[in-house]
Protein backbone atom coordinates (compact mmCIF):
# COMPACT_ATOMS: atom_id res chain seq x y z
CA UNK A 1 0.00 0.00 0.00
CA UNK A 2 1.44 3.25 -1.12
CA UNK A 3 1.98 6.02 1.36
CA UNK A 4 1.07 8.99 0.07
CA UNK A 5 1.81 12.53 1.01
CA UNK A 6 -0.51 15.92 -0.05
CA UNK A 7 -0.57 19.20 0.65
CA UNK A 8 -3.12 22.05 0.61
CA UNK A 9 -1.24 23.87 -2.29
CA UNK A 10 -1.95 23.29 -6.11
CA UNK A 11 1.27 21.75 -6.82
CA UNK A 12 2.50 18.53 -8.06
CA UNK A 13 2.94 16.24 -5.80
CA UNK A 14 4.83 12.84 -5.61
CA UNK A 15 4.13 9.94 -3.32
CA UNK A 16 6.87 6.59 -2.69
CA UNK A 17 5.87 3.33 -2.32
CA UNK A 18 6.87 1.36 1.34
CA UNK A 19 9.71 -0.21 -0.06
CA UNK A 20 11.21 2.82 -1.74
CA UNK A 21 9.92 5.00 0.83
CA UNK A 22 11.90 2.20 3.78
CA UNK A 23 14.54 0.49 1.20
CA UNK A 24 16.24 3.70 -0.14
CA UNK A 25 16.91 5.55 3.18
CA UNK A 26 18.58 1.95 4.53
CA UNK A 27 20.53 1.62 1.01
CA UNK A 28 21.93 5.09 1.74
CA UNK A 29 22.90 4.69 5.09
CA UNK A 30 24.12 1.54 4.05
CA UNK A 31 26.52 3.24 1.42
CA UNK A 32 27.73 6.29 3.64
CA UNK A 33 29.22 3.05 6.20
CA UNK A 34 30.66 1.02 3.58
CA UNK A 35 32.39 2.56 0.96
CA UNK A 36 34.74 4.53 3.30
CA UNK A 37 36.13 1.64 3.80
CA UNK A 38 37.54 1.62 0.50
CA UNK A 39 37.45 5.25 0.08
CA UNK A 40 38.33 6.67 3.13
CA UNK A 41 37.78 10.22 1.62
CA UNK A 42 34.18 9.65 0.95
CA UNK A 43 32.47 9.97 4.81
CA UNK A 44 34.53 13.54 4.56
CA UNK A 45 32.61 14.94 1.69
CA UNK A 46 29.73 13.37 0.59
CA UNK A 47 26.23 12.65 2.79
CA UNK A 48 24.16 10.30 1.41
CA UNK A 49 21.85 10.27 3.77
CA UNK A 50 21.54 14.05 3.46
CA UNK A 51 20.72 13.29 -0.42
CA UNK A 52 17.88 11.42 -0.06
CA UNK A 53 16.35 13.62 3.02
CA UNK A 54 16.17 16.46 0.57
CA UNK A 55 14.92 14.26 -2.58
CA UNK A 56 12.23 12.70 -0.42
CA UNK A 57 11.21 16.43 1.28
CA UNK A 58 11.26 17.99 -2.14
CA UNK A 59 9.18 15.49 -4.02
CA UNK A 60 6.34 15.36 -0.78
CA UNK A 61 6.20 19.00 -0.72
CA UNK A 62 4.69 18.24 2.70
CA UNK A 63 6.79 20.47 5.81
CA UNK A 64 5.60 17.53 8.32
CA UNK A 65 6.50 14.68 5.86
CA UNK A 66 9.86 16.56 4.92
CA UNK A 67 10.43 17.08 8.54
CA UNK A 68 9.75 13.58 9.80
CA UNK A 69 11.84 12.13 7.07
CA UNK A 70 14.92 14.13 7.94
CA UNK A 71 14.49 13.29 12.05
CA UNK A 72 14.48 9.57 11.08
CA UNK A 73 16.76 9.29 8.68
CA UNK A 74 19.08 11.75 11.11
CA UNK A 75 18.44 9.48 14.14
CA UNK A 76 19.30 6.55 12.24
CA UNK A 77 22.68 7.98 11.30
CA UNK A 78 23.63 9.14 14.75
CA UNK A 79 23.03 5.50 15.85
CA UNK A 80 25.33 4.28 13.89
CA UNK A 81 28.56 6.76 15.17
CA UNK A 82 29.46 6.98 19.09
CA UNK A 83 28.26 10.44 19.51
CA UNK A 84 25.48 11.46 20.87
CA UNK A 85 21.70 10.70 19.07
CA UNK A 86 20.55 13.55 18.01
CA UNK A 87 22.89 15.77 16.25
CA UNK A 88 22.10 14.42 12.76
CA UNK A 89 18.99 14.35 13.81
CA UNK A 90 18.32 17.68 14.65
CA UNK A 91 20.24 19.20 11.47
CA UNK A 92 18.64 16.73 8.82
CA UNK A 93 14.81 17.68 10.77
CA UNK A 94 15.38 21.23 9.99
CA UNK A 95 16.33 20.46 6.19
CA UNK A 96 13.56 18.30 5.79
CA UNK A 97 11.57 20.93 6.70
CA UNK A 98 13.48 23.78 4.48
CA UNK A 99 13.46 21.42 1.45
CA UNK A 100 9.80 20.27 1.92
CA UNK A 101 8.46 24.19 2.44
CA UNK A 102 10.72 25.39 -0.49
CA UNK A 103 9.73 22.73 -2.77
CA UNK A 104 5.82 24.07 -2.38
CA UNK A 105 7.39 27.06 -3.54
CA UNK A 106 9.83 26.36 -6.38
CA UNK A 107 10.27 24.49 -9.28
CA UNK A 108 12.89 22.10 -7.89
CA UNK A 109 12.76 19.74 -10.82
CA UNK A 110 15.57 20.86 -13.14
CA UNK A 111 18.94 20.39 -12.73
CA UNK A 112 20.10 23.52 -12.05
CA UNK A 113 17.64 24.43 -9.29
CA UNK A 114 18.57 21.31 -7.71
CA UNK A 115 22.08 21.81 -7.70
CA UNK A 116 21.85 24.99 -6.13
CA UNK A 117 19.33 24.04 -3.38
CA UNK A 118 21.48 20.64 -2.52
CA UNK A 119 24.21 23.22 -2.46
CA UNK A 120 22.27 25.51 0.16
CA UNK A 121 21.21 22.63 1.80
CA UNK A 122 24.33 21.27 2.96
CA UNK A 123 25.49 24.39 4.37
CA UNK A 124 22.78 24.94 6.28
CA UNK A 125 23.03 21.50 7.45
CA UNK A 126 26.65 21.67 8.20
CA UNK A 127 25.94 25.12 10.16
CA UNK A 128 23.11 23.16 12.56
CA UNK A 129 25.67 20.49 12.78
CA UNK A 130 28.64 22.77 14.21
CA UNK A 131 26.16 24.95 16.13
CA UNK A 132 24.00 21.64 18.00
CA UNK A 133 28.16 19.62 18.68
CA UNK A 134 29.75 22.98 19.77
CA UNK A 135 26.60 24.50 21.62
CA UNK A 136 25.15 21.81 23.12
CA UNK A 137 27.44 18.81 23.34
CA UNK A 138 30.37 20.52 24.13
CA UNK A 139 32.21 18.31 21.02
CA UNK A 140 35.60 20.08 19.18
CA UNK A 141 34.79 21.12 16.10
CA UNK A 142 36.34 23.42 13.51
CA UNK A 143 34.92 25.33 10.86
CA UNK A 144 36.34 25.66 7.25
CA UNK A 145 34.95 27.35 4.73
CA UNK A 146 36.67 25.59 1.76
CA UNK A 147 35.80 22.40 3.00
CA UNK A 148 32.33 23.71 3.46
CA UNK A 149 32.26 24.68 -0.26
CA UNK A 150 34.00 21.56 -1.43
CA UNK A 151 32.10 19.00 0.08
CA UNK A 152 28.91 21.03 -0.72
CA UNK A 153 29.54 21.05 -4.34
CA UNK A 154 30.83 17.79 -4.43
CA UNK A 155 27.86 16.34 -2.68
CA UNK A 156 25.40 18.82 -4.92
CA UNK A 157 26.81 16.96 -8.09
CA UNK A 158 26.21 13.61 -6.73
CA UNK A 159 22.98 15.09 -6.24
CA UNK A 160 21.66 16.16 -8.95
CA UNK A 161 22.81 12.73 -10.44
CA UNK A 162 21.16 11.10 -8.00
CA UNK A 163 17.75 12.88 -7.79
CA UNK A 164 17.44 11.92 -11.50
CA UNK A 165 17.71 8.34 -10.58
CA UNK A 166 15.12 8.60 -7.80
CA UNK A 167 12.80 10.09 -10.04
CA UNK A 168 11.96 7.07 -11.39
CA UNK A 169 10.75 5.78 -8.14
CA UNK A 170 8.05 8.41 -7.92
CA UNK A 171 4.45 7.87 -8.60
CA UNK A 172 1.78 10.74 -9.37
CA UNK A 173 -0.68 11.06 -6.63
CA UNK B 1 -6.94 29.57 18.77
CA UNK B 2 -7.60 27.26 16.64
CA UNK B 3 -7.07 29.39 13.33
CA UNK B 4 -3.63 30.21 14.82
CA UNK B 5 -2.99 26.57 15.42
CA UNK B 6 -3.94 25.80 11.73
CA UNK B 7 -1.78 28.57 10.67
CA UNK B 8 1.20 27.19 12.32
CA UNK B 9 0.87 24.02 12.29
CA UNK B 10 3.89 22.83 10.72
CA UNK B 11 6.23 24.97 12.45
CA UNK B 12 4.46 24.12 15.93
CA UNK B 13 5.55 20.37 15.22
CA UNK B 14 8.85 21.23 13.79
CA UNK B 15 9.54 23.10 17.42
CA UNK B 16 7.85 19.90 18.85
CA UNK B 17 10.44 17.78 16.82
CA UNK B 18 13.82 19.90 17.88
CA UNK B 19 12.86 20.04 21.12
CA UNK B 20 12.48 16.58 22.09
CA UNK B 21 15.95 15.71 20.27
CA UNK B 22 17.26 18.48 22.47
CA UNK B 23 16.09 16.94 25.28
CA UNK B 24 16.98 13.23 24.73
CA UNK B 25 20.72 15.15 23.84
CA UNK B 26 20.74 16.69 27.11
CA UNK B 27 19.52 13.56 28.52
CA UNK B 28 22.66 11.87 27.47
CA UNK B 29 25.09 14.46 27.66
CA UNK B 30 24.26 14.81 31.62
CA UNK B 31 24.42 10.96 31.86
CA UNK B 32 27.51 10.10 30.35
CA UNK B 33 29.12 13.56 29.12
CA UNK B 34 27.70 13.02 25.76
CA UNK B 35 29.99 10.15 24.72
CA UNK B 36 29.28 6.90 26.51
CA UNK B 37 27.16 5.11 23.82
CA UNK B 38 26.59 2.30 26.11
CA UNK B 39 23.68 4.47 27.59
CA UNK B 40 22.00 4.43 24.24
CA UNK B 41 22.87 0.80 23.17
CA UNK B 42 19.38 -0.56 23.15
CA UNK B 43 18.23 2.60 20.69
CA UNK B 44 21.84 1.95 18.71
CA UNK B 45 21.31 -1.66 18.42
CA UNK B 46 18.26 -1.11 16.21
CA UNK B 47 20.28 0.76 13.23
CA UNK B 48 23.03 -1.97 14.17
CA UNK B 49 21.17 -4.59 13.27
CA UNK B 50 19.74 -3.32 10.37
CA UNK B 51 22.77 -2.29 8.48
CA UNK B 52 25.64 -4.96 9.85
CA UNK B 53 24.10 -7.67 7.87
CA UNK B 54 24.27 -6.34 4.57
CA UNK B 55 27.77 -5.28 5.42
CA UNK B 56 28.98 -8.45 6.82
CA UNK B 57 27.81 -10.72 3.27
CA UNK B 58 29.37 -7.88 0.92
CA UNK B 59 32.52 -8.30 2.69
CA UNK B 60 32.18 -11.60 2.80
CA UNK B 61 31.18 -11.99 -1.00
CA UNK B 62 34.26 -9.82 -1.70
CA UNK B 63 36.60 -11.49 0.32
CA UNK B 64 35.19 -14.71 -1.51
CA UNK B 65 35.63 -13.14 -5.51
CA UNK B 66 39.14 -11.50 -4.44
CA UNK B 67 40.55 -14.88 -2.95
CA UNK B 68 39.39 -16.32 -5.79
CA UNK B 69 41.18 -14.28 -8.01
CA UNK B 70 44.39 -14.02 -6.11
CA UNK B 71 44.46 -17.85 -5.09
CA UNK B 72 43.54 -19.71 -8.06
CA UNK B 73 43.74 -17.53 -10.88
CA UNK B 74 46.46 -14.54 -10.48
CA UNK B 75 49.54 -16.16 -9.46
CA UNK B 76 51.97 -14.59 -11.77
CA UNK B 77 55.20 -13.85 -9.82
CA UNK B 78 54.49 -16.15 -6.72
CA UNK B 79 57.67 -18.38 -7.42
CA UNK B 80 59.98 -14.83 -7.13
CA UNK B 81 57.70 -13.88 -4.02
CA UNK B 82 58.45 -17.40 -2.52
CA UNK B 83 62.13 -16.85 -3.22
CA UNK B 84 62.21 -13.78 -1.69
CA UNK B 85 60.25 -14.30 1.16
CA UNK B 86 62.71 -17.89 2.10
CA UNK B 87 65.84 -15.35 1.94
CA UNK B 88 63.77 -12.82 4.29
CA UNK B 89 63.25 -15.95 6.49
CA UNK B 90 66.72 -16.77 6.46
CA UNK B 91 67.93 -13.68 7.69
CA UNK B 92 65.00 -13.27 10.29
CA UNK B 93 65.87 -16.35 11.61
CA UNK B 94 69.51 -14.76 11.92
CA UNK B 95 67.74 -12.02 13.45
CA UNK B 96 65.96 -14.10 15.63
CA UNK B 97 69.28 -15.35 17.57
CA UNK B 98 70.72 -12.19 18.15
CA UNK B 99 67.17 -11.20 19.93
CA UNK B 100 66.89 -14.19 21.77
CA UNK B 101 69.95 -12.90 23.57
CA UNK B 102 69.23 -9.85 24.08
CA UNK B 103 65.30 -11.03 25.83
CA UNK B 104 67.18 -13.80 27.89
CA UNK B 105 69.31 -10.99 29.48
CA UNK B 106 66.40 -8.21 29.71
CA UNK B 107 65.04 -11.50 31.51
CA UNK B 108 67.53 -11.92 33.70
CA UNK B 109 67.90 -8.02 34.41
CA UNK B 110 63.54 -7.84 34.97
CA UNK B 111 63.73 -10.65 37.47
CA UNK B 112 66.33 -8.94 39.41
CA UNK B 113 64.73 -5.99 39.99
CA UNK B 114 61.19 -8.27 40.29
CA UNK B 115 59.38 -6.32 37.59
CA UNK B 116 55.62 -7.13 36.28
CA UNK B 117 55.12 -7.09 32.55
CA UNK B 118 51.85 -7.24 30.66
CA UNK B 119 52.35 -10.16 28.34
CA UNK B 120 49.37 -10.51 25.29
CA UNK B 121 48.17 -13.72 25.57
CA UNK B 122 45.03 -14.19 23.35
CA UNK B 123 43.72 -12.42 20.17
CA UNK B 124 40.90 -12.65 18.13
CA UNK B 125 40.81 -11.83 14.57
CA UNK B 126 38.09 -9.84 12.96
CA UNK B 127 36.92 -8.73 9.84
CA UNK B 128 36.24 -4.67 9.40
CA UNK B 129 32.64 -4.68 7.94
CA UNK B 130 31.84 -1.32 8.55
CA UNK B 131 32.15 2.78 9.71
CA UNK B 132 30.07 4.88 10.88
CA UNK B 133 29.97 6.58 7.91
CA UNK B 134 30.77 9.95 9.62
CA UNK B 135 34.36 12.09 9.88
CA UNK B 136 32.97 13.25 12.91
CA UNK B 137 32.31 9.53 14.60
CA UNK B 138 35.60 7.87 13.58
CA UNK B 139 34.58 4.07 14.53
CA UNK B 140 34.32 0.99 12.59
CA UNK B 141 32.59 -2.25 13.07
CA UNK B 142 33.95 -5.43 12.88
CA UNK B 143 32.48 -9.26 12.21
CA UNK B 144 33.12 -10.51 16.15
CA UNK B 145 31.21 -9.56 19.29
CA UNK B 146 30.35 -10.69 22.87
CA UNK B 147 30.09 -14.47 20.82
CA UNK B 148 33.66 -14.71 20.29
CA UNK B 149 34.60 -13.29 23.95
CA UNK B 150 34.95 -9.42 23.27
CA UNK B 151 34.31 -7.22 26.03
CA UNK B 152 34.43 -3.09 25.95
CA UNK B 153 37.36 -1.18 26.26
CA UNK B 154 39.57 -3.88 25.10
CA UNK B 155 42.84 -2.92 23.03
CA UNK B 156 42.37 -3.57 18.83
CA UNK B 157 45.46 -3.55 16.94
CA UNK B 158 47.08 -4.70 13.33
CA UNK B 159 50.43 -6.08 13.13
CA UNK B 160 51.58 -2.69 12.21
CA UNK B 161 50.46 -0.74 15.06
CA UNK B 162 47.29 -0.26 17.44
CA UNK B 163 44.07 0.19 15.80
CA UNK B 164 41.77 1.74 19.14
CA UNK B 165 39.57 0.49 21.84
CA UNK B 166 36.04 -1.74 21.73
CA UNK B 167 34.22 0.97 22.53
CA UNK B 168 29.98 -0.80 22.40
CA UNK B 169 30.37 -4.94 22.41
CA UNK B 170 26.18 -6.06 20.63
CA UNK B 171 25.99 -10.06 20.16
CA UNK B 172 27.85 -10.34 16.60
CA UNK B 173 29.56 -6.77 15.97
CA UNK B 174 31.39 -4.88 17.92
CA UNK B 175 31.76 -1.45 17.73
CA UNK B 176 35.67 0.45 17.76
CA UNK B 177 36.52 3.69 18.66
CA UNK B 178 39.97 4.73 16.44
CA UNK B 179 42.69 6.28 17.63
CA UNK B 180 42.11 9.16 15.67
CA UNK B 181 38.64 10.03 16.58
CA UNK B 182 38.86 13.17 19.27
CA UNK B 183 37.33 11.76 22.36
CA UNK B 184 39.73 9.01 21.96
CA UNK B 185 43.16 9.21 24.41
CA UNK B 186 46.10 6.48 24.59
CA UNK B 187 48.83 6.83 26.55
CA UNK B 188 52.25 7.02 24.95
CA UNK B 189 56.16 7.42 24.49
CA UNK B 190 58.60 8.35 22.54
CA UNK B 191 60.79 5.08 21.91
CA UNK B 192 64.14 6.31 22.22
CA UNK B 193 64.38 9.91 24.46
CA UNK B 194 61.42 7.51 26.47
CA UNK B 195 59.39 11.19 26.76
CA UNK B 196 55.17 10.15 27.48
CA UNK B 197 52.32 11.92 26.30
CA UNK B 198 48.80 10.97 25.95
CA UNK B 199 47.96 10.44 22.11
CA UNK B 200 44.41 11.95 20.85
CA UNK B 201 43.05 12.13 17.68
CA UNK B 202 41.81 15.61 16.44
CA UNK B 203 38.70 16.91 14.43
CA UNK B 204 40.65 16.64 11.41
CA UNK B 205 41.40 12.97 12.05
CA UNK B 206 44.85 13.06 12.76
CA UNK B 207 46.69 11.81 15.60
CA UNK B 208 48.73 14.19 17.92
CA UNK B 209 50.95 13.62 20.91
CA UNK B 210 50.14 16.02 24.00
CA UNK B 211 51.28 16.60 27.43
CA UNK B 212 55.25 17.45 26.00
CA UNK B 213 56.80 19.82 27.35
CA UNK B 214 58.06 22.54 25.09
CA UNK B 215 61.54 22.38 26.19
CA UNK B 216 62.46 18.76 25.43
CA UNK B 217 63.74 17.74 22.21
CA UNK B 218 61.67 15.59 19.90
CA UNK B 219 63.43 14.55 16.42
CA UNK B 220 60.72 13.87 13.45
CA UNK B 221 60.60 9.99 12.67
CA UNK B 222 61.12 9.09 16.11
CA UNK B 223 58.70 5.78 16.88
CA UNK B 224 56.19 6.56 18.85
CA UNK B 225 55.06 3.62 21.30
CA UNK B 226 52.09 2.35 23.70
CA UNK B 227 53.25 3.38 27.40
CA UNK B 228 50.86 1.06 29.22
CA UNK B 229 49.33 3.51 31.34
CA UNK B 230 45.74 3.54 30.16
CA UNK B 231 45.39 0.06 31.24
CA UNK B 232 43.98 -0.85 27.53
CA UNK B 233 47.19 -1.47 25.42
CA UNK B 234 50.12 -3.08 26.60
CA UNK B 235 53.69 -1.27 26.86
CA UNK B 236 55.47 -1.76 23.73
CA UNK B 237 53.47 -1.39 20.96
CA UNK B 238 54.09 0.73 18.15
CA UNK B 239 51.55 3.37 17.52
CA UNK B 240 53.21 5.53 14.93
CA UNK B 241 56.10 7.80 13.87
CA UNK B 242 56.84 11.37 14.59
CA UNK B 243 55.96 13.18 11.46
CA UNK B 244 56.15 17.13 12.72
CA UNK B 245 56.59 18.98 15.89
CA UNK B 246 56.13 22.31 16.64
CA UNK B 247 54.38 24.88 18.99
CA UNK B 248 51.37 24.05 21.35
CA UNK B 249 49.66 25.70 23.59
CA UNK B 250 50.43 25.96 27.51
CA UNK B 251 53.82 25.32 27.50
CA UNK B 252 53.64 21.89 25.63
CA UNK B 253 54.76 20.59 22.14
CA UNK B 254 52.68 20.09 18.96
CA UNK B 255 53.48 16.68 18.01
CA UNK B 256 51.96 15.24 14.95
CA UNK B 257 52.03 11.33 14.55
CA UNK B 258 51.46 8.93 11.45
CA UNK B 259 49.73 6.07 13.19
CA UNK B 260 52.01 2.91 11.61
CA UNK B 261 48.45 1.24 10.59
CA UNK B 262 46.89 2.42 8.34
CA UNK B 263 43.37 3.64 9.88
CA UNK B 264 42.15 4.32 6.72
CA UNK B 265 41.99 1.30 4.75
CA UNK B 266 41.50 -1.19 7.79
CA UNK B 267 40.54 -4.95 6.54
CA UNK B 268 41.40 -6.95 9.42
CA UNK B 269 42.46 -6.40 13.40
CA UNK B 270 43.18 -7.98 16.11
CA UNK B 271 41.27 -7.66 19.38
CA UNK B 272 43.43 -8.67 22.07
CA UNK B 273 40.61 -10.20 24.33
CA UNK B 274 43.16 -11.75 27.05
CA UNK B 275 46.92 -9.82 28.67
CA UNK B 276 48.53 -11.80 31.80
CA UNK B 277 50.74 -9.64 34.06
CA UNK B 278 53.31 -11.79 35.33
CA UNK B 279 57.30 -11.39 36.39
CA UNK B 280 59.82 -11.85 34.15
CA UNK B 281 60.99 -15.30 34.44
CA UNK B 282 64.93 -16.32 33.92
CA UNK B 283 65.97 -19.39 32.35
CA UNK B 284 67.24 -21.36 35.10
CA UNK B 285 70.84 -22.03 35.59
CA UNK B 286 72.02 -19.33 33.93
CA UNK B 287 73.78 -17.08 36.48
CA UNK B 288 76.02 -14.42 33.71
CA UNK B 289 78.13 -12.28 35.98
CA UNK B 290 78.13 -8.53 34.57
CA UNK B 291 81.57 -8.58 33.74
CA UNK B 292 80.99 -11.90 31.36
CA UNK B 293 77.83 -9.89 29.98
CA UNK B 294 80.01 -6.78 29.41
CA UNK B 295 82.64 -9.21 28.12
CA UNK B 296 80.08 -10.39 25.47
CA UNK B 297 79.73 -7.16 23.98
CA UNK B 298 83.59 -6.18 23.38
CA UNK B 299 85.18 -7.35 19.99
CA UNK B 300 86.87 -10.55 20.19
CA UNK B 301 90.34 -11.93 19.21
CA UNK B 302 90.41 -13.95 16.09
CA UNK B 303 91.88 -17.66 16.39
CA UNK B 304 95.07 -18.39 15.86
CA UNK B 305 95.91 -20.75 13.58
CA UNK B 306 96.14 -24.73 13.85
CA UNK B 307 99.73 -24.86 13.68
CA UNK B 308 99.75 -22.02 16.44
CA UNK B 309 97.85 -24.59 18.34
CA UNK B 310 99.72 -27.31 18.23
CA UNK B 311 102.68 -25.63 19.51
CA UNK B 312 100.71 -24.43 22.90
CA UNK B 313 100.26 -28.48 23.44
CA UNK B 314 101.20 -29.48 27.08
CA UNK B 315 100.68 -26.45 28.28
CA UNK B 316 98.93 -25.77 31.49
CA UNK B 317 95.39 -25.08 30.26
CA UNK B 318 96.52 -25.31 27.03
CA UNK B 319 93.96 -24.74 24.83
CA UNK B 320 93.38 -21.65 27.28
CA UNK B 321 96.68 -19.71 26.72
CA UNK B 322 97.20 -21.62 23.11
CA UNK B 323 93.63 -20.17 21.71
CA UNK B 324 93.65 -16.11 21.49
CA UNK B 325 90.04 -16.06 21.73
CA UNK B 326 88.21 -15.41 25.08
CA UNK B 327 86.70 -18.79 26.34
CA UNK B 328 83.32 -19.65 26.68
CA UNK B 329 82.99 -20.01 30.68
CA UNK B 330 80.88 -23.49 30.34
CA UNK B 331 83.84 -24.54 28.52
CA UNK B 332 86.29 -23.99 30.20
CA UNK B 333 85.15 -25.47 33.53
CA UNK B 334 84.69 -29.18 32.07
CA UNK B 335 86.93 -31.85 32.67
CA UNK B 336 88.93 -33.19 30.14
CA UNK B 337 86.33 -36.19 29.96
CA UNK B 338 83.07 -34.24 29.89
CA UNK B 339 84.89 -31.89 27.25
CA UNK B 340 85.49 -35.04 25.24
CA UNK B 341 82.01 -36.25 25.22
CA UNK B 342 80.31 -32.53 24.08
CA UNK B 343 80.55 -33.38 20.62
CA UNK B 344 78.61 -36.84 20.60
CA UNK B 345 76.27 -34.79 22.51
CA UNK B 346 75.98 -32.19 19.64
CA UNK B 347 75.68 -33.95 16.73
CA UNK B 348 77.79 -32.48 13.67
CA UNK B 349 77.30 -32.27 10.63
CA UNK B 350 79.82 -33.00 8.25
CA UNK B 351 78.51 -30.10 5.87
CA UNK B 352 78.88 -27.68 8.58
CA UNK B 353 81.82 -25.48 7.92
CA UNK B 354 82.09 -24.71 12.07
CA UNK B 355 82.11 -28.22 13.17
CA UNK B 356 84.60 -28.86 10.10
CA UNK B 357 86.60 -26.24 11.42
CA UNK B 358 86.86 -26.43 14.76
CA UNK B 359 88.42 -30.63 14.53
CA UNK B 360 92.27 -28.86 13.77
CA UNK B 361 92.27 -26.70 16.28
CA UNK B 362 91.26 -29.71 19.05
CA UNK B 363 94.33 -30.35 21.67
CA UNK B 364 94.94 -33.99 23.36
CA UNK B 365 92.18 -33.18 25.95
CA UNK B 366 89.58 -32.09 23.52
CA UNK B 367 88.96 -28.96 25.61
CA UNK B 368 90.21 -26.94 22.75
CA UNK B 369 87.72 -28.31 20.16
CA UNK B 370 84.97 -28.10 23.03
CA UNK B 371 85.61 -24.07 23.30
CA UNK B 372 86.04 -23.23 19.92
CA UNK B 373 83.06 -24.92 18.63
CA UNK B 374 80.70 -24.30 21.31
CA UNK B 375 79.72 -20.85 20.14
CA UNK B 376 78.91 -22.22 16.72
CA UNK B 377 77.24 -25.08 17.18
CA UNK B 378 74.97 -22.48 19.62
CA UNK B 379 74.60 -20.28 16.59
CA UNK B 380 73.53 -23.09 14.05
CA UNK B 381 71.43 -24.82 16.67
CA UNK B 382 69.83 -21.64 17.36
CA UNK B 383 69.44 -20.67 13.39
CA UNK B 384 67.76 -24.49 13.00
CA UNK B 385 64.88 -23.20 15.39
CA UNK B 386 66.91 -26.27 18.10
CA UNK B 387 67.85 -25.13 21.95
CA UNK B 388 71.48 -24.90 22.57
CA UNK B 389 72.89 -27.36 24.72
CA UNK B 390 75.11 -24.99 26.40
CA UNK B 391 72.43 -22.67 27.73
CA UNK B 392 71.84 -25.59 30.80
CA UNK B 393 75.37 -25.49 32.03
CA UNK B 394 76.68 -23.20 34.03
CA UNK B 395 79.05 -20.62 33.44
CA UNK B 396 82.07 -21.05 34.52
CA UNK B 397 83.82 -19.77 37.91
CA UNK B 398 87.25 -20.23 37.62
CA UNK B 399 88.06 -18.85 34.34
CA UNK B 400 89.06 -15.16 34.64
CA UNK B 401 88.42 -14.48 31.03
CA UNK B 402 85.90 -13.11 29.46
CA UNK B 403 82.46 -14.96 28.40
CA UNK B 404 82.44 -15.92 24.98
CA UNK B 405 78.63 -15.09 23.88
CA UNK B 406 76.89 -18.57 23.29
CA UNK B 407 75.18 -17.21 20.47
CA UNK B 408 77.22 -14.52 18.63
CA UNK B 409 75.03 -11.43 17.29
CA UNK B 410 74.14 -11.66 13.87
CA UNK B 411 75.57 -9.14 11.92
CA UNK B 412 79.42 -10.11 14.15
CA UNK B 413 81.51 -11.44 11.67
CA UNK B 414 81.86 -15.37 12.17
CA UNK B 415 84.11 -16.79 14.35
CA UNK B 416 87.79 -16.76 13.15
CA UNK B 417 88.29 -21.10 13.38
CA UNK B 418 87.17 -21.66 9.58
CA UNK B 419 90.63 -20.71 8.49
CA UNK B 420 92.34 -23.44 10.08
CA UNK B 421 92.70 -26.07 7.61
CA UNK B 422 94.29 -29.81 8.42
Amino acid sequence: MPITYTSGEQVEVYRFSIPVTIGVPLLALFVQAFLPLRFPRFAVYIDLPLLVTIFFAMARRSPVAGLFTGAVIGLAQDMLGHNPIGIYGIAKTVVGYGASSLGVKLDVENAGARFLVTLGFYLVHSAVYFTVARGLVNMTQTWSWSRGILAGLANATLGTVLFFLLDKFKQRT
Amino acid sequence: MESVLGRYRNLIILVGVLFLQVLGLATQVKRGGGNDPENTRLIRIWAVGAITPFERALVWGQNGAANLWHNYFYLRGVRAENRQLKDQIEQMRLEQVRLSEDAAQARRLQTLVAFKEQFISRTVAAQVIGSSGSDLSRTIYIDKGENAGIKRDMAVMTADGIVGKVLVVYPSVSQVLLISDQSSGVGALLEKTRLQGVLRGTANGEVVLERVMSDEQVPVGETVLTSGGDQIFPKGLPVGTVSKVGAGKDLFLNIKITPAANLSKLEEVLVLVEKQERQAIAEEGVHVRAADILAQRLPSVPDKPATDAKSTQGATAGATTGVPKPAAPNAAVKPAGAAGTAPSQTPKSPSSPSNASTVPAAGPSGKATDRTSTPQKNAAAAVNGQQSDTSQTPPAKATPKPAEPTAPPANSPPPATESSPQ
